[in-house]
This record gives structure tokens, sequence and C-alpha cells, in this order.
């Protein structure tokens, strides 16, 4: 096993300009964590070898920078964003994560599928984090308050999550997120599971909160047309192993709305290269016979 | 409610070849509370399920007065109503209720609370699993009323084999269910509780046990049937310590029909309250538990 990464602040990059906006859901300044990583790879261990979920990966997310990780199934986004996360170590390379004013940042992760807890009520979800940090009730109170606000679920606050649509749950899972104050907003395919109509209104809802917080988010998608509309940096993966295929800036000013993308001939031909270079990737991800071991 | 009514030949269409189109007659809802004489829902599961039993005794009762089974051995159910008069007032059925009640609920905590306490920490932990799953798995299979000899030298005669015997036979029933609980979680809730800062206490408070209660309480259902077995099994083996399979046993060696069957219903309807008093429980520990 390789020695394990050092996660050290280091200077900020230049940031990106952020369309600044009178926060609502935080009440602190427009800052959001860096993210620098480079060389990095992610080695399992298999029955007859290795396996490597990603290698050599260089990444570099600036502070309030809404980055989207697009790439065939099985490229290693999962694994990396599990890395940034602090859910599971690189085992080569090095990651540098700063906060906004130097230190580690926080980070929250919103996961795919079912993470939001079915025993807590959806308020006791959303304190979840700041319970355990040892937050006070009242304190806490007022944190999920705002946020069931922002996410729309006021009037859900003593319900259980299996009484609410997937598309609820989602929110709780996103406010929950929020509620810890992250610097870092780490997403892995919150609305996959979503139907189409849902998915439009909770990537509108995302951009509001995004722009309104300044957080740096990374937001794994499968969807060529959620990655444009949400990002300003797509970065394309591709597989066996993941490794970074290219890094594509998303133009479009800010605050942008879901209709205003669709309609700008521009994010043709975004879609264009972006599937132009999964399209092969998808291809040999459906040929291949399993994972690349290593012996 | 089945919206589908007999379809109905559509005016027009070719006459003696059927209808050409089905029609779909509108099931009107009903107004809210407007039930017109019918029972609710809830009242007919209730007489639902008082049927089989009403039939069942309602045609004990008839075979055993006709004679067409032999009373003596079939007493008719309304003449077991006297008998448990007498038992109560005079030979104390409620005391011997009492007893095997403290029994199987005594084993019953004491083989379930350290039960699930293993479960979850072999469900979270691989090397607690490894180390104990092969003997979990071995004992779980042995008919455990076996090793009531083995208790008895161990504890004695008295109440404390009987605690022993019981905690011993519910134990890795509860310890599987449990474990098996945990493992069947989603690795996200885990995830999410880790990623928000959770300590391992906190993930076990906080994720493994609420996300295990489904499982362990149909764990604890399955122990507490077990309980009452093996309560009235070693009841009949250590006579003259009381308790309703004791009354039993000894109904049964005297030729007592009336009293044993009193025993049983006694028994049944135990295990009965038991039940229900154990769904009561599961219904306020789990208020996020799905009802249909």
């Amino acid at each position: 096993m390789a020695a394990l990464a050092p996660v050290r602040p280091q200077t900020p990059l230049p940031a990106r300009p952020v369309a600044p906006a009178a926060p609502v859901a935080t009440p602190r300044a427009l800052a959001g964590g860096q993210i620098v990583a480079t060389g990095l790879g992610r080695r399992f261990e298999v029955a007859d070898g290795w396996v490597d979920a990603i290698r050599d990966v260089d990444l570099a997310v600036a502070p309030g920078e809404f980055c989207v990780l697009v790439g065939p199934s099985g490229c290693g986004k999962t694994t990396l964003l599990r890395i940034l996360a602090g859910l599971d170590r690189p085992t080569s390379g090095t990651l540098d994560l700063a906060g906004p004013a130097g230190g580690p940042p926080r980070n929250a992760m919103v996961f795919q599928g079912r993470s939001v807890f079915p025993w807590l009520t959806v308020r006791a979800n959303v304190e979840y984090g700041l319970k355990l940090r040892g937050v006070g009730r009242r304190e806490r109170r007022a944190v999920s308050d705002r946020l069931l606000e922002t996410v729309g679920l006021a009037g859900f606050a003593r319900t259980y999550p299996h009484q609410l649509s997937g598309g609820m749950r989602q929110r709780v899972a996103i406010a929950r997120a929020l509620a810890v104050d992250p610097d870092i907003l780490l997403m892995d395919e919150p609305f996959g599971a979503l139907d189409e109509q849902t998915r439009y209104l909770l990537q509108d809802e995302l951009l509001r909160i995004w722009e309104s917080t300044g957080k740096t988010v990374v937001f794994i998608t499968h969807s060529i047309d959620e990655a444009i509309t949400l990002a300003d940096t797509i970065v394309v993966m591709g597989a066996r192993p993941g490794t970074v295929k290219a890094t594509i800036p998303v133009p479009f000013s800010r605050p942008r709305g879901l209709a205003q993308v669709r309609s700008d001939p521009a994010s043709a031909r975004i879609f264009e290269q972006v599937w132009g270079l999964l399209r092969d990737e998808v291809r040999d991800a459906r040929a291949a016979r399993g994972p690349v071991v290593l012996r | 409610m089945n919206a589908l009514r007999t379809p109905r030949e559509v005016p027009g269409s070719a006459p003696g070849r059927g209808p050409a189109t089905v029609r779909l007659d509108p099931t009107p809802v009903r107004p809210r509370g407007a039930r017109r004489g019918r029972l609710s829902r809830r009242l007919q599961g209730v007489v639902l399920s008082l049927f089989g039993p009403i039939v069942l005794l309602g045609a004990w009762e008839a075979l055993s007065r006709t004679a067409t089974i032999d009373p003596r051995f079939w007493p008719a159910p309304s003449s077991l109503v006297a008998t448990a008069r007498d038992l109560v007032v005079e030979d104390g059925l409620l005391h011997d209720v009492r007893l095997s009640l403290v029994r199987v609920l005594g084993g019953f905590a004491l083989g379930a609370i350290p039960g699930v306490a293993l479960g979850l920490a072999m469900g979270l932990s691989w090397p607690v699993r490894a180390l104990i799953m092969p003997l979990a798995s071995t004992i779980y299979a042995l008919p455990k009323i076996a090793l009531l000899p083995l208790v008895i030298i161990a504890l004695g005669l008295g109440e404390a084999s009987k605690l022993a015997i019981v905690a011993i036979s519910i134990f890795f029933l509860v310890v599987l269910n449990t474990m098996g609980g945990v493992l069947a979680i989603d690795r996200s809730y885990r995830d999410v509780a880790r990623n928000l800062g959770a300590s391992r206490l906190e993930v076990f408070v906080t994720v493994a046990l609420p996300g295990a209660l489904p499982a362990i309480f149909t764990g604890l259902r399955l122990a507490l049937g077990f309980a009452l077995t093996v309560i009235v099994g070693t009841e009949f083996l250590s006579s003259r310590d009381g308790g309703i399979g004791d009354l039993i046993w000894q109904s049964y060696q005297t030729l007592a029909i009336q009293k044993m069957f009193v025993g049983l219903f006694a028994t049944a309807i135990l295990g009965w309250a038991l039940t229900a008093a154990l769904d009561l429980v599961e219904r306020l520990v789990i208020p996020w538990r799905q009802v249909d």
C-alpha cells in the first residue's frame, strides 16, 4: 500500500468570479473550499490482483466553483468523490484541501438514492450533523427552520421520510448537507433517481441555493444536459482506469436558468464536445469483459 | 375498489356481434363518513379474525355434545368455563400463569438484551463476526431443550435454571436476526453519519441500532414464541415447581382432561397477550415503520 496522501492547506488558486447574491441560506462570507488533487490514485485489492478505480487524476476546483464530473459507469467518479469526502483514502498522489479561512474545509456529501434516515423525522434528519457537533437545541431549530424553508419543506418538519416523494427526500438530503454549513458540497448523482420534471425543479433550486451561498460544489451526474445546466466546469472522466479526459469550461453567465441554457446554441456545442469524448468510453466500457486486473 | 363493471352493449354496435366497445361505468366516490350502515374496514377485520375461532369452537361444542367425538377426551368448550372458574378460585391458576409469565419475561430479557448487543457488534465489525459466527450458527441449530440437563447440573433445579434455559434458547436467535438487520442497512446511511463526523459509537447509536430495529423486532417476536415453548417444556420436565406447563402435565398424569384443556387455553391466551404487547412496543419504538 502506498503512502497516504497528506491533506494540508495550500495557497488559494486565483478564484473564478462567482455571481454575488444575497446570502439566504447561510449568513456567512461568500467563500468555498478549494480542492487540488495531483496524480490521485486508488487501487483496490481483488481476488487475483489489483484494480485501479482511479489513476493519475488531476483535479483543481477553485473556491466557489461548480464542478461537474461526468463519465461512464465504473469510471471511478464515486471513488473520487468519496476520497474528497474523507470516506476513502487515496493509495497514490496527493490531495490538498483548503477552507476559505485556511485550515481544513468542512465538506458534506449528498448521496445518490436512499440516504435520508428513515428512522428520523425530516427535521431530525436536517439537524443530524449539527447534533453530532453538539449544537444546542434552539440553534439547531433555527437552522433547520431556515433550511426547510429554503428547500420548500417548511410544512413537513415532523413528517417521516417514507411519507415523502423521492424529490422531497432528496431535498431533505440537500438540506441536511447544507445544515453543517460546508465549504465544499459533494453531490453523487443526487437527482439520478428522480423523474425529469422534478429533476429540473431541483436543478433550478440547487443553482439558486449555490448562487446565494458561494459554496464549492463537486457534482456527479450521468446526464450531459444536467452537467451543462449546472457547471462552471465539466470534468469528463474515462474508465478502466478512471482518469480525467478533459476539462471543459461552461461559459454561460450567472445566475442562469434551465430554459436559458437550453435555448443557447453554445449548449449544443458543449453537448457535442462532451458526448464526443464519452461515446468511445461508453462503447469500450460496454465491450469490456471485466475490470482490468493488475497482477 | 374495483371500477370495472359489467361491459354493456353500446348503442349503435352491430347487432348479434357482441359489443364493439367496452364501457366502464364510474364507481362514485362515497362522501366521507357516509358509510350507510356498512362496517368500517377495521371492524370488518375484527369480525373476520373472530370468525375462525368461533367456527372451530362451535364445531367442537356440537361434536362433543352429540358425542360424535368422545366427550371424556374432548369436553365441550362450554363445560370448561366452570372448570376454569374453579381453577382460578381454588387451585391458583393465576398463580401458575404468573409463575410462567415471570419465567418467560425474565428469561426473555436475560437472552434478548445481550443478544441485541452482540448482534449489533457482529453486524458492525467483521472480526467479531468471524469470531462468533461459527459458534452461533452451530448452537443456533441445536434444540435448546436438549441443554436442560446440563443447565440443571450447572444451576440446580430452581428458578435460575428455568430463566437460563429460556435465555439460552432465544439468545442466538436474537443475535442472528439483529446481525442480519445491521448488515442489511444501506451503506450510504453509515457513510452519511461518518461524513458528518460521527464517531464509531455515534454510528452505532444513531444508525446501526435504529436501522436494525425492524429486524430486531422480527427476531424478538420469534424469540417470544420460542421462550413460551421452552418454558412449557421445561415445566413439563421439572414438575412440582408450578407454572402452566406443570398444570398441564399434572392434569394429564391424573387424567383431569378438563383441567388440561384449561391449561392449554391459558397458554394460548398468554402467548397471544405477550405477542400483542410486543406489537404495541414495536409500534411505539418504530414509529417510522410503514403501515399499509
